[in-house]
């Protein structure tokens, strides 16, 4: 009896042990990576933020507290950046969703090749930011004057959109709009086929027209899907890099505080450029710790707006 | 009555037509680097609309292009495949193992892995990327492993970046996996390792495809990445590298970039014509949750 017992006790602390041995041989390889890029480089992202880090060979890296944070927000680049990243940011969410809510409007309809549209607008999402900027620099360059030269717009075929720092900003729009709106026009299509058919025709024969319909039927049960495409477009707008590379590299230059730099130079470049061509190194990893507290933020309203909705319902 | 249908029927063909003009608008910049990878540089800048003359120049531009140094496109496209596969399968196997074990196992430690895998899906690439690039040399200093520039840095980056969404996404879809299943397994003489491979992955396979295609249009498309991990103009370039060097070189020669540029796009637009379906789901579901 007592022996049983203690058999007993004694392989269920070996499942145990086994269990646990499991537990952390099928966690090792994604824990490990994931410590590896994640955890272990911004720990030690934050305190290089504080030093005097550079991208030039150093003998030691010192402390210098919060002077990278100062310096960060007295530079004329990083002002001009923050400013036009939220030009930029606003525009492509207006223009990206009344696009991409239009578009999911027709390819919802009863419509023959339907399926076929919805590929069709989806097709630029596909494609890498560098390879498009490259493809939209060229539509820019040389595509763009030579129809508005056929049509007679002067002013677009004596300028290039790209050669003014107002107008390439508008480039970076448009462009960031052709690759965003079909994946966006998605989450409304899923939004609109949820919307149940007999309210709608319940609606319809309580002698509401079709634009009645469509204000007070459709669109409040559209609504959430709104807080998702919304801040789904501002994060990612905010975080553009790929396009602004190719399209324009961050030029060209114009004049803010009284100091030349480059026009269209969004956020996440200008944290490039501090490191790899000032090779300030520090600043930049400050820099990029706001531009990170700012999209902690960005997703902090996102789930308080939510949860908000999610209550009222 | 009659008329009413009969405007109906006109009044669809009318948005059918208007739809479709929509959609070849919308595509109009993809026919233009097809049209104009077909002409010379010379034809390019007097007449960028105009259909090319001679559809052979293509495949003089593609020759050139396939044997040009400074873009060396079959080596990209070798290193973009390779990298893909390779950081695919480490993120969907490692993702789904750590996944299953953080669900079973219930314990404080578990909860707080799991929430920092999750936590951390708000850290932009910016933050980490300069430390990681310092991180991954003074790694490869201790150990002797080379982290920089090499396929096996890039794959544990990859493996590192992705699984957090990705198992997030395999946790939410486990919990619907009933235990009994496992339970069942288990009393019939199943090891862990067995259950998890035998029984547990082949009911992943929706959101396997899902988590896969999520990652793989990511990774192959990524450029800031390989551009710090892998460094520019090195032996191993990916293919939004190759094209990022060639186009450093080769801007003013439309016809060359406007080839190089179709070649690059050729792979994903096959891969998307092929499995359009999944990739639309696929993609979608990502954002929404």
């Amino acid at each position: 009896m007592n022996d049983k017992t203690k058999t007993k006790t004694s392989s269920i602390s070996k499942d145990k042990k086994i269990e646990k041995l499991v537990f952390w041989l099928f966690l090792a390889p994604a824990l490990f990576s994931f410590l590896m890029v994640q955890i272990i480089p911004f720990m030690i992202g934050i305190y290089y933020s504080f030093t005097n880090w550079s991208a030039t060979a150093q003998i030691s890296i010192d402390f210098v507290g919060m002077k990278n944070y100062f310096d960060a927000f007295q530079d004329p680049s990083f002002l001009y950046a923050t400013i036009i990243t939220s030009i930029y940011t606003f525009m492509n969410i207006i223009l990206v969703n009344i696009i991409a809510f239009s578009l999911a409007l027709l390819v919802t309809s009863n419509l023959k090749g339907k399926n076929i549209y919805r590929a069709g607008f989806f097709l630029p999402n596909i494609i890498g930011g560098i390879i498009l900027g490259y493809i939209w620099q060229f539509i820019f360059n040389q595509f763009v004057p030579k129809l508005a030269a056929a049509v007679g717009f002067t002013y677009l075929s004596e300028n290039l959109m790209l050669g003014n720092s107002n107008t390439a900003i508008l480039a970076l729009v448009i462009v960031s709009t052709w690759q965003y709106a079909g994946y966006i026009m998605m989450i409304y299509v899923a939004a609109l086929q949820n919307v149940p058919k007999d309210l709608l025709e319940a609606a319809q024969i309580d002698g509401a027209s079709a634009w009645q319909r469509f204000r007070n039927v459709t669109i409040p049960l559209v609504a959430p899907a709104f807080t998702v495409t919304l801040f789904l477009t501002l994060v990612n707008s905010f975080k553009q890099f790929d396009v602004n590379a190719s399209l324009t590299n961050g030029g060209p230059s114009t004049m803010f505080m009284g100091k030349a730099i480059k026009g269209t130079t969004l956020l996440a470049m200008n944290i490039n450029d501090t490191s790899i061509i000032s090779l300030n190194t520090a600043q930049a990893q400050a820099k990029a710790i706001v531009f990170f507290l700012v999209l902690v933020t960005f997703s902090l309203i996102q789930v308080y707006v939510s949860k908000k909705r999610e209550v009222e319902l | 009555m009659f008329k009413n249908a009969n405007n109906k029927i006109i009044a669809r063909n009318i948005s059918e037509v208007m739809t479709f003009t929509v959609m070849i608008m919308f595509l109009v910049p993809l026919f233009l680097v097809l049209i104009n990878a077909a002409k010379t540089n010379n034809e390019i800048i007097s007449a960028p609309l105009s259909l090319p003359t001679d559809w052979s120049v293509l495949i003089k531009n593609i020759t050139t292009i396939w044997s040009n140094p400074n873009l060396r496109y079959s080596q990209a496209l070798v290193n973009s495949f390779v990298i893909t596969t390779f950081s695919l399968m480490g993120i969907t196997i490692f993702s789904a193992m750590a996944a299953w074990v953080l669900l079973r196992t219930k314990t404080k430690l578990s909860t707080a892995i799991l929430m920092l895998f999750i936590a951390a899906m708000v850290i932009p690439f910016q933050v980490v990327m300069f430390p990681l690039v310092k991180w991954f040399g003074i790694f490869q200093s201790i150990t002797g492993i080379q982290m920089l520039r090499s396929y096996t840095g890039i794959i544990i980056a990859y493996i590192g970046f992705g699984s957090s969404l990705s198992i997030f996404m395999f946790h939410g879809f486990m919990k619907s996996i009933p235990h009994e299943i496992e339970e069942a397994a288990y009393v019939d003489g199943c090891g862990k390792f067995k259950t998890f491979f035998l029984i547990v992955l082949p009911i992943l396979k929706p959101i396997y495809v899902t988590i896969l295609i999520l990652n793989g249009i990511w990774i192959w498309n990524d450029f800031l990445l390989p551009m710090l991990v892998l460094g520019k103009g090195t032996p191993v370039q990916t293919l939004p590298l190759a094209v990022n060097n060639f186009a450093g070189a080769f801007l003013v020669s439309w016809d060359l970039m406007m080839t190089a540029i179709l070649m690059a796009l050729v792979p994903i637009i096959v891969f998307f014509l092929a499995a359009q379906k999944h990739i639309i789901k696929g993609m979608v579901e990502g954002s929404v949750k």
